[in-house]
């Protein structure tokens, strides 16, 4: 069982949705990005996922990729991605987190080596956008056996037929994307997403969380209703790069976990 | 026949990979729309009624075939091999590009999509799929980095004249592969209507395969072409390298014939050097994986991808097309680099010598044939790709050599 299988078992046991807050690693900078990371879990954030930077973030809109730009600006890598994992890890040993970005930091360092210090750091799963499950044996496989939970995508272009084939080697949880568009693009529809939501389920005993295009509390209670979770990222790390002072950002996070807590299972 | 076990042509595998490179990186929400893009095109392949199609459109509105011209004052300039020219620059729209966005658009129009998105370096490819879709009345939509918006002000004028609209980019630093990734982010969000035609051999499978396949007339004509000419093959065939579609459509037909020679020619900007002032993906670049594909990339240590240094617009791309990077490792290919200033003394060389501006990208194949040419036997014969003209170049090369068109002599008209 990894940390992230640990919380969502605790999150059924009290029968609360889970709230997944993103936030992009040297975002500001890197002293600041640790001081938000260290603050998530005391706000209510029951799984971080940690944006590895990357010049070229093709799924990403524009709050998070001006995110990685000034995190890359200030000199952040994988290697300090990795050390800012291992330094939360030394004050919380419960909260999973779970590195999201693109492969080629990943392949250009070297896979197992990769997966021998993201492990060590105390990362617990890995969200790699552009390794769909055509190219599973490049990380997700690997990963898997070095004991990390490969999160992967499902998007609504992913009909039943693929659905199997997503669903076939994920752990962790499964993050739906709530739309067809980039992080951070339009409003989510909770009422859309919810037969998605049970189309998944019906086919993965896995938690399945949703994200891109939740903004608001309000968003977030809606989304949570209708699913195991929800993720808030551009809204996050847009307060951050506009330069809001830790606290406030921490206030921010802790009004969606909140309202992300108060939605109802779907699950039993 | 060739032995189908020892052929260079059979690739790519069921992966999309050319040996370890090429593939499918991307994320899920597109995953579907390029696996049904090369079920439809594996179906067209094999369709007549698509090539009738495209040959009868290459006919009568590219003017194919180009001819195969022999460059008699500079082979004897250089006083060595017999130098020909495949004259793709003479195509509608002044460059090889038309040649794969007519496959493209005929694909996309097939699969009932009625809006297109592509992306732009120098604008060539931009220009070329600009006036594809006004030929058959399809939006479309052009993304170019901010800085080539301004430095290629002509063919920006040209595509909105063609009706497309122009989108500059200001993501990233604003160049050509920033413009490739908002093209993406513009498909992710548009699925169900939108297809994005590439304008090279990279990007995931299938459009590597795909835009050799459509490209490949240039090489299967010069092919022809030669044996009229001279009754057998070329020694050596060359061409220049930005993401490598001329060069991959020059080069593909002749893979198998292991006499010729074939050569690529990088841009090497002001040198591969430590600084990475170029945009030599091969020569001076690692495996990485961008845009889709596994592929040679100019990167730093940490796996970011860096932005190339060149002359010339078309060949600023930080990385290859994948079928080059196998080639040049299982040694078919050779690939060397020139310099900004090699190419501009080819590019006025060529002016003087034949009376054909050409582009400053074939410039680069052609200052690698000025280097060996001398040093080669007169019955030798080499091959080059003049894939573009230079009228698009005139304000840069005028810039590189001091020379001010917007004083009264030589003022720009609008």
């Amino acid at each position: 069982m990894t940390r992230i299988d640990r919380t969502f078992e605790a999150l059924r046991l009290e029968g609360r949705d889970a709230f997944v807050a993103y936030i992009m690693a040297g975002d500001p900078n890197q002293d600041r990005a640790l001081e938000v990371m260290q603050g998530l879990p005391d706000a209510g954030v029951d799984i971080i996922e940690l944006g590895l930077p990357f010049t070229d973030p093709m799924a990403d809109g524009p709050t998070i990729q001006l995110a990685g730009q000034r995190a890359l600006d200030g000199g952040m890598t994988l290697e300090k991605t990795l050390n800012m994992a291992r330094a939360f890890r030394a004050g919380d040993d419960s909260t999973p987190i779970v590195l999201m970005g693109y492969y080629n930091p990943i392949y250009s360092r070297g896979v197992d080596r990769f997966l021998a210090e993201a492990r060590a750091a105390g990362v617990d799963g890995l969200i790699i956008v552009d390794l769909p499950p055509e190219e599973d044996d490049e990380l997700c496989i690997p990963a898997q056996k070095a004991g990390l939970n490969f999160i992967r995508l499902a998007t609504p272009t992913t009909d039943d037929k693929r659905l199997s084939k997503v669903l076939q080697n994920t752990s962790g949880f499964v993050y739906y994307v709530s739309m067809t568009g980039i992080t951070g693009a339009a409003e989510v529809q909770a009422d859309t997403v919810a037969p998605e939501v049970a189309r998944i389920s019906a086919s993965t005993d896995l938690p399945v969380i949703v994200g891109f295009g939740v903004k608001t509390p309000e968003a977030a209670a809606a989304v949570a209703s209708v699913a195991d979770g929800v993720v808030v990222g551009s809204a996050i790390v847009e307060r951050i790069g506009r330069g809001d002072a830790v606290p406030e950002v921490l206030n921010f996070v802790k009004s969606l976990a909140e309202a992300a807590h108060q939605g109802e299972q779907v699950h039993d | 026949m060739t032995d189908l076990f020892n052929s260079f042509m059979t690739g790519p595998d069921e992966k999309g990979r050319f040996g370890d490179f090429g593939g499918r990186f991307v994320s899920e929400t597109l995953m579907p729309l390029i696996l049904e893009l090369e079920d439809q095109y594996e179906r067209a392949k094999t369709d007549d009624s698509f090539w009738a199609e495209m040959d009868f459109l290459w006919k009568h509105y590219v003017g194919r075939p180009s001819p195969l011209y022999h460059a008699e004052r500079l082979s004897e300039h250089l006083g060595g091999a017999r130098i020909y020219m495949k004259r793709d620059e003479l195509n509608h729209t002044g460059a090889h590009k038309i040649n794969n966005v007519l496959g493209q658009i005929i694909l996309a129009r097939r699969m009932g999509k009625t809006r297109i998105i592509a992306e732009t370096g120098a604008g060539q490819h931009g220009v070329a799929t600009a006036t594809v879709c006004a030929k058959f009345g399809l939006k479309c939509v052009v993304y170019m980095g901010a800085h080539d918006v301004e430095r290629q002000a002509p063919n920006v004028f040209r595509m909105k004249l063609l009706g497309a609209e122009v989108v500059p980019v200001t993501s990233g630093r604003g160049t050509l592969k920033d413009a490739m990734n908002d093209a993406l982010r513009d498909w992710v969000t548009n699925v169900r209507d939108t297809f994005y035609c590439i304008g090279t051999v990279a990007g995931p499978h299938p459009y590597p395969a795909m835009v050799r396949d459509f490209q490949a007339i240039i090489g299967k004509e010069a092919k022809e072409q030669m044996m009229q000419a001279e009754g057998r093959l070329p020694d050596t065939i060359i061409a220049a390298i930005g993401g490598g579609s001329n060069a991959m459509g020059l080069f593909f037909p002749f893979l198998d014939d292991t006499d010729v020679n074939i050569i690529g020619v990088e841009a090497g900007g002001k040198g591969v050097n430590d600084k990475m002032e170029h945009c030599a993906s091969l020569t001076g670049g690692r495996p990485g994986v961008l845009h889709g594909n596994r592929t040679y990339l100019l990167q730093d240590e940490d796996g970011q991808i860096l932005e190339g240094f060149s002359i010339s617009a078309g060949l600023d791309y930080p990385g290859i097309g994948p079928e080059h990077a196998w080639l040049h490792e299982i040694g078919r290919a050779q690939y060397v680099a020139i310099t900004d200033k090699e190419a501009l003394g080819a590019f006025q060389l060529c002016c003087e010598l034949e009376g054909i501006i050409p582009a400053l990208e074939p410039s680069h194949a052609l200052a690698h044939v000025m280097k060996i040419a001398p040093e080669l036997p007169s019955d030798h014969i080499i091959c080059m790709n003049m894939c573009g003209r230079g009228d698009k170049d005139i304000f840069t090369v005028a810039r590189a050599l001091g020379v001010d068109m917007t004083g009264p002599e030589g003022r720009a008209v609008d």
